[in-house]
């Protein structure tokens, strides 16, 4: 049983592989997203991230989630040496983590269900678990950054989260002004990890540090990387191979 | 010719020293010179699109050899998008979600020559403090269209949407 809708204004993918599944299982999900889009979007005047944005309640009478959001957001500041934050100009946008953090509840929300096998995505950020409907672990692509119709590496993966940063554009002619002002060399950098929640926490800061990336992520124990530069080059962390191969069950 | 040829004589001979380092040290090579990861090739465009297979300490646990990749050309920027008027074009701000995308067009001679980036979301204005410790060897690869059929796909699809956007609407601007 497999649905599409628009959540956050992107789409999102669920696919439950389990005889048991029912429509009311994916629509747990979907609403669970919406919900999250309600309550902590920074463009929706009435979510309760705006409301605390002006002050209107405090870091004490947010809700649980949000408490959590704040709490995993500094943890990913300490993780990447500062480099994460959410507060930009006084203003707490945590939209770096909500999405990982989003797949990650929604396939949560399937495992207390009882399912086993599926497949959870916003907008190119996937968590699998178990097998596919072939009975194989779960095969995911890597988008082109030059050309989204193509993808260029294929990955095999089951209980494990895939995210990638990174914009469609190419060439040396991109600069980011607000940063060192050097030409972004990296044209897409992909994070696999234990689950997508971790993924996409760190792919968001490795795409920032530029080339760097690749060489940050191979630091962190249980993260593997796949960076594409603008040359159309990739460089791969020293793990990332185990995943290439099929895996048998 | 004879830079790519030095080249790989080089990167051989420091990849046999990083090998040949790596059977006294349980772990991952670690090694000082990260220039030669990362360097920038002064030889003409042609060669810089010349994927460096960088000789690697394959972990004693991954018996599997590295595939070797041929090198394939880069994919060239599209760059042409028909005529425009000479001048710096600002786009709409899009909504990536994570943050806003604005971008310029700088159009020279009726071509668009530059796109540059005004607001951007993943850009997080803090310095970096990466760890000076010395940085291992990674494989590279030139990138290649693969035709598996797979259950999903991992991109940076949102971002990309709002650049378009944000583009489409500078170049609008621009045409003659």
């Amino acid at each position: 049983m497999k649905e599409t809708r628009i959540t956050m204004g992107m789409p999102a993918t669920i696919e439950i592989v389990d005889a048991s599944a029912t429509q009311e299982a994916l629509n747990m999900v979907f609403d669970f997203f919406n919900s999250v889009d309600e309550r902590f979007s920074p463009y929706k005047t009435g979510s309760e991230l705006s409301r605390f944005n002006r002050g209107e309640i405090t870091e004490n009478n947010v809700s649980t989630d949000l408490k959590t959001i704040f709490a995993l957001a500094e943890k990913t500041k300490q993780d990447t040496n500062g480099y994460f934050d959410i507060m930009h100009n006084g203003v707490c946008d945590p939209s770096g983590i909500v999405k990982g953090w989003a797949i990650r509840e929604g396939a949560n929300i399937l495992r207390k269900n009882g399912f086993k096998n599926f497949y959870v995505e916003i907008a190119g950020d996937i968590e699998v678990s178990g097998r596919n409907g072939d009975g194989h672990a779960w095969t995911i692509g890597i988008r082109n950054p030059f050309n989204r119709d193509e993808i260029v590496k294929v990955v095999h993966l089951s209980n494990t989260g895939i995210a990638t940063s990174g914009t469609a554009v190419r060439g040396d002619h991109i600069y980011n002004p607000k940063g060192d002002a050097r030409p972004n060399e990296i044209a897409s950098i992909t994070v696999i990890g234990p689950n997508v929640y971790e993924a996409d926490r760190f792919a968001t800061p490795a795409f920032a540090m530029g080339s760097e990336g690749i060489q940050f992520l191979e630091g962190l124990p249980n993260i593997e990387g796949y960076m594409i530069d603008t040359k159309g080059i990739a460089t791969m962390t020293s793990g990332f191979t185990k995943y290439t191969r099929a895996l048998t069950f | 010719m004879k830079k790519v040829i030095l080249s790989i004589i080089v990167l051989g001979s420091f990849g046999y020293y990083t090998f040949s380092q790596s059977q006294n040290t349980p772990t991952v090579a670690y090694v000082a010179p990260q220039t030669v990861v990362t360097k920038k090739q002064t030889t003409p465009v042609d060669q810089t699109t010349t994927p460096v297979t960088i000789p690697v300490s394959v972990p004693v646990s991954t018996p599997t050899p590295v595939p070797v990749t041929k090198p394939t050309p880069t994919p060239v920027p599209v760059t042409k998008k028909g005529l425009y008027n000479d001048g710096t074009y600002t786009g709409d701000v899009a909504d990536a979600y994570y943050g806003n995308v604005q971008v310029q067009a700088v159009i020279s001679n009726g071509k668009l020559a530059n796109v540059i980036f005004l607001d951007y979301p993943q850009d997080r204005s803090h310095s970096l403090q990466l760890s000076q410790r010395a940085m291992p060897i990674l494989t590279r690869e030139a990138i290649q269209a693969q035709s598996a059929n797979v259950n999903g796909v991992s991109g940076a699809s949102d971002t990309s949407a709002a650049f378009q956007q944000s583009l489409t609407s500078a170049l609008s601007q621009a045409r003659a």
